[in-house]
């Protein structure tokens, strides 16, 4: 019975289990000296994970009474988490290697928080939930401030404790009301006892776990923490905050609406397209003002999340399926965005001002047109695969009944346009500038030509990922 | 007689006091975690609250559970500040700043 139930959560326990080993191990050899080596090994285990996983699932198992779910779309998510920690951990080696920032916890804060993630989009019930969040954020609220003797990640560690703790308590008081009014705490029991409408009480306590997961995705209004945490946090953090994180919280997001709740769609379809319009016209417009290139990706992953929402919003099960294949491309796209920030150094010093890319493409023509080209995708601008998720989530949306979502969708798709674009015009256009550094890590060379590559290529068929989305999202919505 | 909805609104008082301690609270960051810590007790009232009126264990098994993560939260937001101390010199909630926002 229990062998059983562990047997379906295997990935998690192996992944726990390498974490609290792998520490033991560094601890009393040689501490930070086998950093590099762990990183290489956690993001090879990750690998080795998103392998397995993708092998081996078959169908909806069901582990201790329903708590935790394994079924198409937890392994579609996981396989995006597991992929995208184990490209950024890559990433980031060199980086921290040679500003003396990789201490051996950090790839193992890595693999826990990605533990905490894989339970969350797993989780049927409001208790795996909670866990499984908190061993998410509490990784990563350490990881943030990792660089101990800079005021700036300090600083990050501690607003996104506090805001991060906040958004936590908000969810928690919303499960502690859904326990009371459903009676129950499993997904499976909630969504049974809404089928003729949910109490007043229940509907509280949707706005405030719906507050909450809008906290962790950082859609506005409650992103306030996400820009500087993004700025103080150490870029290769950052670049990992933008990626898998993201796609655990819209995972649960997703999981929670549909699974939980996906009797009363009329109750939470308004708020979530609220979130969705303010995020993306808060993420358009703010990142206008922006002169540092992090500040500028935390507005733009706002926006991000704004589009993502736009495709949970519709309430359908191919609006779920285009929200799965946002979040691929945009964590692909993310993924070769920070390859190319982190490359971005003048004198082995890390710049992050965009009018240090005055003129790239005069020096580093290659670069210049991947980065163009990411960039294109980001916006949205069609023969990208960038487009082609705006699309699907515009698409749902209309299919959905929401029209006047998917024309503010568009409108603010043009006004993000903008920004990037700006970049875009620092690289081609204007005046010579100081020069950034003109050699490259070949592993953040390899991640940025291949993200790069991936928007090109992908416009064929998206390799793939359509019909995979598609069986994902039949499972959760039915 | 006391019933389920007292202590429900003795919880709903210590969780708005709790987020309104976040808000207004200008002063020190420790007293920042004393609301956070605040808000998780107000949601344990409710859950042992609701547990016990509807005669099942499970809520009084999540309360468990947030008493343990509250704990691990508050070691690392301690831990967090410790650093925070170290670079700043100080703990006021206004020399949290370096960054806009």
């Amino acid at each position: 019975m229990i062998g059983a139930d562990i047997q379906i959560l295997m990935p998690e326990v192996v992944l726990a289990i390498y974490a609290m080993g792998a520490l033991m191990a560094a601890v009393y050899t040689t501490k930070d000296g086998m950093a590099p080596l762990l990183t290489w090994a956690t993001s090879g285990l990750f690998v080795l994970l998103a392998v397995w996983i993708g092998i081996n699932g078959q169908g909806t198992n069901v582990a201790f009474g329903g708590m935790f779910v394994d079924d198409a779309f937890a392994r579609f998510a996981k396989i995006t988490i597991l992929l995208s920690a184990a490209a950024v951990l890559l990433m980031s080696e060199a980086y921290m290697q040679r500003r003396g920032l990789l201490r051996f916890e950090y790839p193992l804060l890595v693999a826990l928080a990605v533990v905490g993630m894989m339970v969350m989009v797993s989780a049927g019930d409001l208790m795996a939930l909670y866990m499984g969040l908190e061993l998410q954020s509490l990784s990563l609220y350490v990881v943030a401030a990792l660089r101990r003797d800079s005021v700036k990640s300090t600083e990050a560690g501690l607003k996104y404790f506090v805001l991060g703790a906040l958004s936590s308590g908000l969810l928690l008081y919303g499960a502690s009301l859904t326990y009371g009014f459903a009676g129950t705490t499993l997904f499976s029991g909630i969504i049974a006892a809404t089928a003729d409408g949910a109490s007043l009480g229940l509907l509280f306590g949707l706005v405030f776990l719906l507050a909450g997961f809008a906290f962790k995705v950082s859609a506005a209004p409650f992103h306030m923490w996400t820009p500087d945490v993004y700025e103080g946090s150490p870029t290769p953090v950052t670049a990992f905050f933008a990626t898998a994180p993201k796609v655990a919280a819209m995972g649960l997001f997703a999981r929670v609406v549909h699974d939980a709740f996906g009797g009363i769609v009329g109750d939470w379809q308004q708020i979530v397209a609220f979130l969705s319009v303010v995020s993306m016209f808060l993420g358009a417009i703010a990142a206008i003002g922006q002169t540092d290139i992090k500040r500028l990706m935390a507005y733009s992953s706002i926006a991000h999340m704004g589009f993502a929402l736009m495709g949970l919003a519709a309430g359908t099960a191919f609006g779920v399926q285009a929200m799965l294949i946002y979040m691929a491309i945009y964590v692909t796209m993310n993924v070769g965005t920070f390859a190319f920030i982190l490359g971005m150094e003048r004198d082995g010093r890390p710049v992050t001002n965009i009018e240090s890319l005055r003129m790239y493409s005069k020096r580093q023509p290659l670069r210049a047109l991947a980065m163009l080209v990411l960039l294109f995708s980001l916006a949205g601008v069609p023969p990208m695969v960038g487009f082609f998720g705006k699309f699907y989530v515009l698409r749902a949306a209309y299919e959905g009944g929401l029209a006047w979502l998917a024309v503010a969708g568009v409108i603010a798709s043009v006004i993000g346009a903008f920004y990037y674009l700006r970049i875009v015009y620092y690289m081609y256009f204007g005046e010579e500038g100081e020069a950034l550094d003109g050699k490259m890590n070949p592993v953040l060379w390899t991640f940025l030509m291949a993200s790069a590559l991936i928007m090109v290529v992908g416009v064929v068929n998206l390799f793939g990922i359509e019909p995979m989305a598609a069986a994902a999202a039949a499972t959760l919505v039915q | 007689m006391i019933g389920l909805e007292h202590y429900l609104t003795v919880a709903a008082a210590l969780f708005v006091i709790g987020i309104f301690g976040l808000f207004l609270n200008r002063k020190n960051v420790i007293i920042l975690l004393m609301s956070i810590e605040l808000m998780l007790l107000a949601v344990n009232i409710n859950l042992v609250a609701f547990s016990s009126y509807l005669g099942d264990y499970v809520g009084q098994i999540f309360t468990l559970h947030v008493l343990t993560v509250a704990a691990a939260e508050a070691a690392i937001g301690l831990a967090i500040l410790v650093c925070f101390f170290r670079n700043r010199g100080t703990i006021d909630v206004e020399d949290v700043n370096v960054m806009k926002g």
